[in-house]
């Protein structure tokens, strides 16, 4: 049986697709079937982000609306064998994504996949509604700035009452918080809300916090999950995020400025 | 002078009834007596003749005279006395007429001439309320608004029709228009006492009716409790705090960490701005001292 988690946020542009690619190609990687799901229907990024835009056939509204089977819109990552995309279609928009539809498609991939990652949209409307409600884990990503955080707390507040698990009494959607563009020399200057001052507004488990990176940006352009760039911090903070996620014990990394040594500014300066 | 029938009548000076209420039934925020503060205006920028007039609703603290026998005439003594003792006071005072203890003891009196009693003492009767059907009747023909039960009653009545939006325990004027969320999760209770023990999130609303409301986690900003008695937080209050929603103005806010955007208390508020630096971040409790809102350091 799956676990299904969801990537939201409430804002736009925070990094949910980032880690949506992230997240999944880290599972898959460590041998976990895994599925990757684009619920931003109408504007279809994640199939960008994951490089596999040239294969897109059907898509996830198809599946819902019966116009495919699952195993025709499924794209199989060229990187990594148990990692697979269904691509949110382009042309409609959020209103073809209903209940039941997502329901059926998320059962059907439950029995074959261990995890089964939602990438919302952003908005707390009918398309982000969707891709929480049947979520069990949700990764709540945050930038570390006022309105960020905000729209992060009124999400939490939507998964904490209106998501399946809150409408049938079951065990409550386990809540983790990423942070993300995390710049530690602004924070050091006073110019970010740190760590501490987001845990101290949303209070959530601390999943990891990804250093603001250039690495991000020229991975998305090339269609790889940044995760796959082991020379960057923002790669292997996306490693390390998916490591605690499976419950090991790593310590959180990049949070205060690079004390530059005497021999880095020798040979680098 | 003849000795009157032993407490044939009562006056509740200080109780507070709403006088508009039955007349519009569509008002969602009537159902709360006793409030001091203007409830919202309800349609004045809708109206062509907007600037003909402005509906607004807006609460006043009545006598209410709670009779306790049917015999007019022991009434008739027992209020002359009264009125002879504090003749301003009754003079051209609007009150109200409660009738419920009569209908407990299953007696029955003709309004009319009580009306007229009434106004012979210079009293202006302007509605009953706590009466039977039959009473009900009587007073609509006599042109007497019909007025809704003592707040001790509210419970039964909002617990047994859970569809009716909560909106009627408004908060005060400027906060009005933005309570009415899209689709507030909002948390009822059925008994009289309400605990959270989970974090109340930026949009949830919670709304402790008829009693207390404590929560032992964080309220976050945009977050918003509303009780009909006190509320205790025992962690960060960043929302808005809304206590003595039915105008108990004994009511009051207890928080271990005061960083409030509103705080209430039976219509009283006061908005962050006004809540003084020194009383933020500290464990304080807010009370009303004479209709002033006060914050108090614990």
């Amino acid at each position: 049986m799956a676990r299904i988690i969801v990537i939201t946020s409430g804002k736009g542009g925070v990094g949910k697709t980032t880690t949506a690619a992230a997240l999944s190609m880290g599972l898959a990687q460590r041998g976990k079937r895994t599925v990757v799901i684009d619920f931003d229907v109408g504007l279809r990024n994640l199939d960008l982000i994951m490089g596999c835009e040239r294969r897109v056939v059907y898509d996830f509204i198809n599946v819902i609306n019966n116009e495919s089977t699952l195993n025709q819109a499924l794209i199989r990552d060229k990187r990594c064998d148990s990692l697979y995309i269904l691509p949110a279609s382009q042309t409609r928009d959020k209103d073809a994504l209903h209940k039941d539809g997502v329901e059926r498609v998320l059962t059907e991939l439950a029995d074959n996949y261990d995890f089964i990652v939602c990438d919302s949209p952003a908005g707390i409307e009918h398309g982000a509604y969707m891709a929480m409600y049947f979520a069990d884990d949700a990764i709540v990503v945050t930038n570390p700035e006022v309105s960020s955080v905000r729209d992060s707390d009124r999400m939490l507040g939507i998964l904490s009452s209106r998501s399946k698990r809150a409408e049938t009494g079951q065990e409550p959607v386990r809540e983790y918080l990423l942070l993300t563009r995390y710049d530690p020399l602004r924070v050091a200057n006073g110019a970010m809300l740190s760590v501490d001052d987001v845990q101290d507004i949303l209070s959530l488990r601390l999943l990891g916090v990804i250093p603001e990176s250039k690495a991000v940006l020229s991975a998305s352009n090339a269609g790889i999950p940044v995760i796959l760039d082991r020379e960057s911090d923002a790669g292997q903070a996306y490693g390390d995020m998916v490591a605690r996620y499976l419950g090991d014990d790593v310590p959180h990394r990049f949070l205060h400025p690079e004390k530059k040594g005497l021999f880095s500014r020798i040979f680098k300066g | 002078m003849r000795d009157p029938a032993p407490a044939a009548v009562r006056l509740d000076a200080p109780a507070a009834q709403r006088l508009d209420d039955r007349r519009r039934p569509h008002s969602r925020l009537s159902r709360t007596p006793n409030t001091m503060a203007e409830k919202s205006t309800v349609s004045a920028h809708t109206a062509q003749s907007a600037g003909a007039f402005e509906l607004k609703t807006s609460s006043f603290t009545l006598p209410v005279i709670r009779l306790f026998d049917a015999d007019l005439e022991a009434l008739a003594l027992r209020l002359g006395a009264k009125v002879e003792k504090a003749p301003d006071f009754f003079r051209h005072t609007p009150v109200v007429i409660d009738l419920s203890e009569l209908v407990k003891r299953q007696l029955t009196i003709a309004l009319a001439p009580l009306i007229g009693l009434l106004r012979s003492y210079g009293m202006i009767p302007v509605g009953v309320r706590g009466g039977t059907r039959e009473h009900a009747a009587a007073a609509e023909a006599l042109e007497l608004a019909v007025l809704r039960d003592a707040p001790t009653r509210r419970n039964a009545v909002a617990s047994s029709t859970p569809a009716e939006p909560k909106t009627s325990a408004a908060p005060p004027k400027p906060i009005g228009p933005l309570t009415i969320a899209d689709h507030p999760p909002t948390q009822q209770s059925d008994s009289a006492f309400m605990l959270i023990t989970k974090p109340v999130r930026s949009g949830q609303r919670i709304y402790a009716a008829g009693g207390d409301l404590s929560i032992v986690a964080q309220v976050s900003s945009g977050a918003e409790l509303m009780a009909d008695g006190n509320i205790h937080v025992y962690g960060t209050l960043r929302g808005r705090a809304l206590a003595g929603m039915s105008g108990n103005l004994e009511a009051r806010i207890f928080c271990h960490d005061l960083q409030a955007e509103l705080i209430s208390i039976a219509g009283n508020y006061r908005v962050s701005e006004g809540i003084p630096s020194e009383l933020r971040r500290v464990p304080v409790q807010v009370f009303l001292d004479h209709n002033i809102l006060r914050i108090e350091k614990l």
